[in-house]
């Protein structure tokens, strides 16, 4: 005993919690999101001498103030909830696809081409045309990577953002074979008059449909990995592989599967977006929504229905942002910072779930 | 002829930024951390420099071009490694994952900088763009006499100094890798934490300094882009996002070596601006062309994983993060 008082004992060392109570670990989350705006607060006095807290409020304004402001926000929210769904699979395997920015391009690509060249079918099966083609569009842009990553294990982080690229290209080129009118390089609002291809109104409501779509694909993948096989074998290969081979899964099917699924979720966000709500095509389309959905899928531990609060969460922020953007004539980017802080404070209260802290003399917390 | 020498020039002044930004990110990923927040921390550093340098433009009546570039470089480089520091608080403190991590510091960087980029002079008072005229001719001073040396000069001299610098940092980054204790201390950290552990190397030292000092090195190329590229103004077009994940391409084409960088880096803006010099493209596929350095970045990528040579590998734990404890 006596020997071991010599050793000097560190002022704080870490350990590993076993388990956390969900309220406490909620708790901690919460707190971050509280200090995360208390720092925005001083960078908002700090660049604008604007009292924070009625710069909160007119966000909170911008976000619900009116009936059409909260569908405006739905419909950014449900655009970002759909990517974070598709990105969910991908992720609980451990499969770092951070390609869903060119996912969701080359779905909405296929959607305007649907929409250009199909105008003339009827409403009901030009929507489902567009459906299987986002889908399928999106699909083979995941699949490309999964399966190089299945047969030589070829780094799926760098493949899959190298494809980002490579789809904003394709965009542009579309964009420039479609312009109208000639000389604009935009391809202006699609089918204006008929509105062929266009999500229908639904109870007078022009984003129900988006809602509706997105938020059954939510549930229809919480039950997917939840319930079935396939959901099983995907947390099985992401906690090891090894173990996954060991109990007769095969591995590689697995992953080419489950990134089919994932690009094609992607996939019809582009439909979403195009067909749902901008109506048009460019390359910002996604506009790096396919970034922010990484950081959704990850916070929410690939939980479907977590996916939905932090959403909500940052499109609040974002449509925060724009309205003091234009309120106090500042630019909108102002949304990106506000945002960073918001998830460097969340992606750092993990470790304080993850870990407990132990003080010299004593417990700790 | 004439459009040949121009297309290197264009080629030259294009691969600087994605040499600094490669050449830092290389660092940082021989530590292990791979840092996807390379747009963002380019962006810091260029925003910072021309803030310095517009701050101290208005407040002097003529500013002394030594002093503005010194001013510039401190403040880029310093934003920069603050953009590194927080990214390995973060992922080496707090042991938060490093894609999200990295991603998150892109969408702050790139908030900051489009932020104060659209609104600086505004907040300060003035109307209009924001422009550094005094700085951005001290950064692209060429050599006097050697660029007046006919086609030789325009091909090899017709540069600011910053070009030059990035061949030096990328030379001496070979050097530090392959020939210095302090270099192989590194790599095998980014191999093999634990082993390096166990032979005493300080793991969290090493991955702090090699990102932070990474992230100063990448911001120069967001530097360079501000002063050299776009003469000392700011444009909110999203170019610089674009170069910082080229720069991340352009590790892997270099396969982690930071002597390919200096031809990768080239190689890179010939192929970019390509399109500009091949007759009768039409506007949209001058956008197919734009997708080659992309698509040769993939078909590298793929080729090195399989051949499986061993000394093209990324670093073995590129992307895990490191806990003693955690075995």
């Amino acid at each position: 005993m006596s020997e071991n008082k010599r050793v000097k004992e560190p002022f704080v060392r870490i350990a590993r919690r076993s388990s956390i109570y969900w309220l406490k670990a909620w708790g901690i989350r919460a707190a971050a999101i509280v200090a995360a705006l208390v720092v925005d607060a001083l960078l908002i006095y700090f660049i604008t001498k604007l009292n924070p807290l009625s710069v909160y409020g007119t966000m909170f304004q911008g976000a619900f103030g009116t009936n059409r402001r909260i569908w405006m926000t739905l419909r950014e929210m449900m655009m970002l909830l759909c990517i974070a769904v598709g990105l969910a699979p991908a992720f609980k395997m451990r499969f770092w696809n951070v390609g869903a920015e060119g996912q969701v391009l080359v779905g909405g690509i296929a959607t305007a081409a649907c929409m250009i060249y199909l105008k003339n079918l009827p409403t009901p099966v030009l929507l489902i045309v567009m459906f299987v083609a986002s889908l399928l569009a999106g699909a083979i842009w995941g699949l490309i990577p999964a399966i190089f990553k299945a047969k030589w294990d070829t780094n799926e982080t760098l493949f899959t953002l190298m494809m980002n690229y490579v789809a904003i290209q394709l965009t542009s080129f579309m964009v420039a074979q479609w312009e109208n009118p000639y000389g604009s390089n935009s391809v202006g609002v699609i089918n204006q008059n008929t509105q062929a291809g266009w999500f229908p109104r639904i109870f007078g409501q022009q984003y129900l449909l988006n809602v509706i779509l997105v938020l059954a694909l939510t549930f229809a993948m919480y039950a997917y990995l939840r319930f079935s096989k396939q959901g099983y074998e995907i947390a099985v290969v992401g906690e090891s592989r090894n173990t996954a081979r060991y109990a007769g899964i095969d591995v590689r099917r697995v992953v080419i599967r489950t990134m089919l699924i994932s690009g094609a979720i992607c996939g019809v966000a582009g439909m979403v977006g195009v067909a749902g709500a901008d109506h048009t095509i460019s390359v910002n389309t996604a506009g790096g929504r396919g970034f922010t959905a990484i950081i959704v899928a990850w916070m929410a531990k690939f939980n479907t229905i977590t996916m939905m609060l932090i959403t909500a969460l940052l499109v609040f922020l974002d449509r925060g942002a724009v309205e003091i953007a234009s309120m106090y004539n500042l630019n909108e980017y102002a949304s990106e910072m506000i945002m960073g802080v918001i998830l460097f404070f969340l992606l750092g209260c993990e470790f304080f779930i993850n870990y407990r802290l132990i003080f010299r003399h004593g417990e700790g917390k | 002829m004439d459009s040949f020498i121009s297309l290197i020039q264009a080629a030259v002044v294009f691969g600087t930024v994605i040499m600094f930004g490669a050449v830092g990110e290389t660092l940082t990923e021989k530590s292990g951390n791979l840092n996807l927040g390379v747009p963002g921390i380019m962006y810091l550093g260029g925003i910072a420099s021309l803030t310095g340098a517009f701050f101290y433009e208005s407040a002097v009546a003529s500013p002394n071009a030594i002093l503005c570039v010194l001013i510039a470089l401190v403040c880029g480089v310093g934003a920069s490694m603050l953009g590194g520091l927080i990214y390995s608080f973060l992922t080496i403190t707090l042991r938060a994952n490093q894609n999200v991590s990295g991603l998150a510091l892109s969408i702050f960087g790139s908030g900051v900088a489009n932020f104060f980029g659209g609104s600086l002079n505004k907040l300060a008072g003035g109307v209009g763009q924001i422009s550094v005229a005094s700085t951005s001719a001290a950064f692209r001073a060429q050599i006097p006499l050697l660029s007046g040396l006919g086609v030789p000069g325009r091909i090899f001299f017709s540069y600011g100094f910053m070009m030059y610098l990035a061949i030096v940092i990328a030379i001496l980054m070979q050097c530090f890798f392959s020939y210095s204790r302090a270099g192989l201390n590194l790599r095998s950290v980014g191999e093999n934490p634990a082993t390096a552990d166990a032979a005493g190397i300080n793991v969290g030292r090493n991955k702090y300094l090699a990102t932070c000092i990474g992230a100063g090195i990448s911001g120069l190329g967001g530097i360079f882009y501000v002063m050299d590229y776009t003469k000392g103004t700011w444009a909110n077009d999203g170019t610089i996002e674009k170069l910082g994940w080229l720069a991340v391409a352009l590790v892997i084409f270099t396969r982690w070596k930071p002597k390919n960088a200096v031809w990768g880096a080239y190689l890179f803006g010939m192929m970019y601006w390509l399109y500009f010099y091949i007759s009768g493209l039409t506007r949209s596929t001058q956008e197919l062309f734009k997708m080659l350095p992309y698509v040769v970045t993939i078909v590298v990528l793929v080729l090195v994983s399989l051949r499986k040579k061993r000394e093209d590998q990324p670093p073995e734990h590129l992307g895990l993060a490191y806990f003693r404890e955690d075995r």
